[in-house]
C-alpha cells in the first residue's frame, strides 16, 4: 500500500535533527533504516507529519572501544554489527542474535539503534540489550543523557526517549570468552524469517567449574522485553559441567516466565509462550555455558 | 516534493518525488521498469529486491528519496550485451521457476550471497535465500541453481541432502 503523506527532512546533523523533533513534537517520527518504519508507514499504522530522515548524519556509524565498554554508533546496521571483529570478540551475543534478525536484505538497511528505539518486544535485539545490561546514549535539547537498558523499554513499541531526543549510540560492556564469558540466542519461530515466538537471550561467566553469572533476556514475554530474573538468581553457584550441573540448569530454567505477562495469539496461547520460555532457556543457559 | 538523482541499471534520472512514494513505486510507475514486482505489502517476500549501492534492499521497504544519489541494479540490469547473467542461465537450465513472480527478488538475493561467498553451500543458499518467498514451492530447484551457477556445482553438490528433502 501508500503511505500516508508527510513532509521529509534530512538533516546533516545530530543537532538540526533535535531542532527539527523539536519543532514537531509528537508528530515527527525518525526514519534511520526504514525496516520497521515504513512497514508501519505502507500498513497505515503510523500517520507522522514530519519524516525526519537521520539516514546520512556523519558519525553515527561504526563501532569502537572505550576500555572495558563497546560503543556502536546508533546507524550502524545488523550486517555491519554481524560482521564486525569488535563486536564479535567483546560482544558475542550482539553478534549471533543479529545474524537472525529477519533476513539479509532487512539486515542491509536496518540499525541497532532503530531496532531498539522501535522497541517492539517481539523484536530480537532489545532483550539482547537487556541481557549485556547495555546503556543507550541519547542526545536531546538539554544535551546528551544515558539511558540503562533496565530503564530504556517502558513499555509496547514504548521507550524512555523524549519526542525531541534521538538515540545515538548504544554502550555494550565487553563480555569476553577469555573472561570466562559463553552467549547463545535462543529464538523459536515457526517459519525461516519470522519474528520470535519466544527468544532467550543467555550470557553465562563461568568461574572455577560454576555458573558465576548468568544474565537472561527474554524476547516477546510481555510488552516490553524482560530478564528471567528468578532464573539469573538460581543459576549462581550451579556447576557448569556433568549430570549434577544440567540438572541444576534445569531446575533454574523452571522458573524463566515467572513474572512475565506474555500476550496470548490464536496460534499461541500464553501458557505455550510460558513453555516456551522455560524450555527455551535451559537450552539457551547449557549453550552458553558450554555444556550441552 | 523532493529533488531526486538516482542511478538505475547504469541510467541517472532526476526527478521531483513526494516523500512517501516507495523505491519500488518509483522504479515501476515512474520509470516503467516493472520487472521489479511487488508481492506482499509486509516486507516478507522479497520479490521487489533490488541491489542499493552494492547490498540488497527491498525495493518496497525503501522510500524513494532515501535512494537520492545512490546506485541501484534491478533484475533488468543483470543482463549485460544481450549475455544472460550466469544466474538467469542457470535458472533457465535448472528449471528453477514456475510462475516467476519470486524470480527477479531470488536473482536479486543469489547475486548478493555469491558476491560475499563465491561456493556457498546448500545450506547457506538457503538461509541467503530466506527472505524470499516462493509459492511454487520451486525452492529445491532454485537452490541447484545458484549452486550450479556459483561453479561449485557438481553433480552430487547439487543433489539434495537427505536433510533437506524430509518433509
Amino acid at each position: 500500500m501508500i503511505p500516508p503523506a508527510f513532509a521529509y527532512a534530512r538533516p546533516t546533523g545530530v543537532e538540526e535533527a533535535v531542532r527539527l523533533l523539536a519543532g514537531a513534537g509528537e508528530d515527527a517520527k525518525v526514519l534511520a533504516g526504514g525496516q520497521s518504519l515504513l512497514p508501519l508507514l505502507r500498513l497505515r499504522l503510523a500517520f507522522p507529519e514530519l519524516v525526519v530522515d537521520v539516514g546520512r548524519i556523519p558519525g553515527l556509524r561504526g563501532v569502537r572501544e572505550e576500555g572495558g565498554t563497546l560503543v556502536i554508533g546508533a546507524l550502524t546496521t545488523h550486517h555491519a554489527v554481524v560482521a564486525d571483529p569488535l563486536v564479535r570478540r567483546h560482544a558475542g551475543l550482539l553478534a549471533a542474535a543479529t545474524a537472525t534478525v529477519a533476513d539479509p536484505a532487512v539486515r542491509h538497511r536496518g540499525t541497532l539503534g532503530g531496532s531498539l528505539a522501535h522497541a517492539d518486544p517481539a523484536g530480537d535485539l532489545p532483550a539482547v540489550a537487556l541481557a549485556l545490561d547495555a546503556e543507550l546514549v541519547a542526545v536531546g535539547p538539554d544535551g546528551r543523557r544515558t539511558v540503562p537498558a533496565r530503564e530504556f523499554f517502558v513499555d509496547y513499541l514504548q521507550t524512555a526517549l523524549r519526542p525531541d531526543e534521538l538515540l545515538v549510540e548504544v554502550r555494550v560492556p565487553k563480555t569476553d570468552e577469555a573472561d570466562g564469558w559463553g552467549f547463545h540466542y535462543e529464538k523459536f519461530s515457526r517459519v525461516a524469517q519470522a519474528w520470535a515466538m519466544v527468544g532467550v537471550a543467555a550470557l553465562v561467566r563461568r568461574d572455577d567449574g560454576h555458573i558465576a553469572q548468568a544474565r537472561i533476556g527474554l524476547t516477546n514475554m510481555g510488552t516490553t522485553p524482560l530478564r528471567a530474573t528468578a532464573t539469573e538468581e538460581a543459576l549462581a553457584g550451579v556447576g557448569a559441567a556433568g549430570p549434577a550441573g544440567v540438572d541444576g540448569v534445569a531446575r533454574a530454567a523452571q522458573s524463566a516466565a515467572e513474572g512475565t505477562r506474555p500476550a496470548a495469539e490464536p496460534a499461541v496461547s500464553a501458557a505455550y509462550r510460558a513453555h516456551l520460555a522455560r524450555t527455551l532457556t535451559r537450552r539457551a543457559v547449557l549453550a552458553a555455558a558450554r555444556m550441552g | 516534493m523532493t529533488r531526486i538523482s538516482v542511478t538505475v541499471d547504469g541510467t541517472t534520472y532526476e526527478d521531483e518525488v513526494e516523500p512517501r512514494l516507495l523505491l519500488v513505486h518509483y522504479l515501476r510507475d515512474r520509470l516503467g521498469l516493472t520487472g521489479t514486482p511487488i508481492g506482499c505489502d509486509t516486507s516478507n517476500c522479497g520479490a521487489c529486491t533490488v541491489d542499493l549501492d552494492g547490498a540488497t534492499a527491498k525495493s518496497c521497504s525503501v522510500l524513494a528519496v532515501q535512494a537520492d544519489g545512490s546506485e541501484v541494479t534491478t533484475v533488468q540490469g543483470l543482463a549485460a550485451n544481450g549475455e544472460w547473467h550466469p544466474l538467469q542461465k542457470a535458472f533457465h537450465e535448472q528449471h528453477a521457476l514456475q510462475c516467476g513472480y519470486c524470480t527477479p527478488g531470488m536473482l536479486m538475493a543469489a547475486r548478493d550471497l555469491l558476491r560475499e561467498n563465491p561456493g556457498p553451500s546448500a545450506d547457506e543458499v538457503r538461509h541467503a535465500l530466506e527472505g524470499n518467498l516462493c509459492r511454487c514451492t520451486g525452492y529445491q530447484n532454485i537452490v541447484r541453481a545458484v549452486l550450479a551457477a556459483s561453479g561449485a556445482a557438481g553433480p552430487a553438490a547439487a543433489e539434495p541432502s537427505p536433510q533437506e528433502v524430509a518433509p
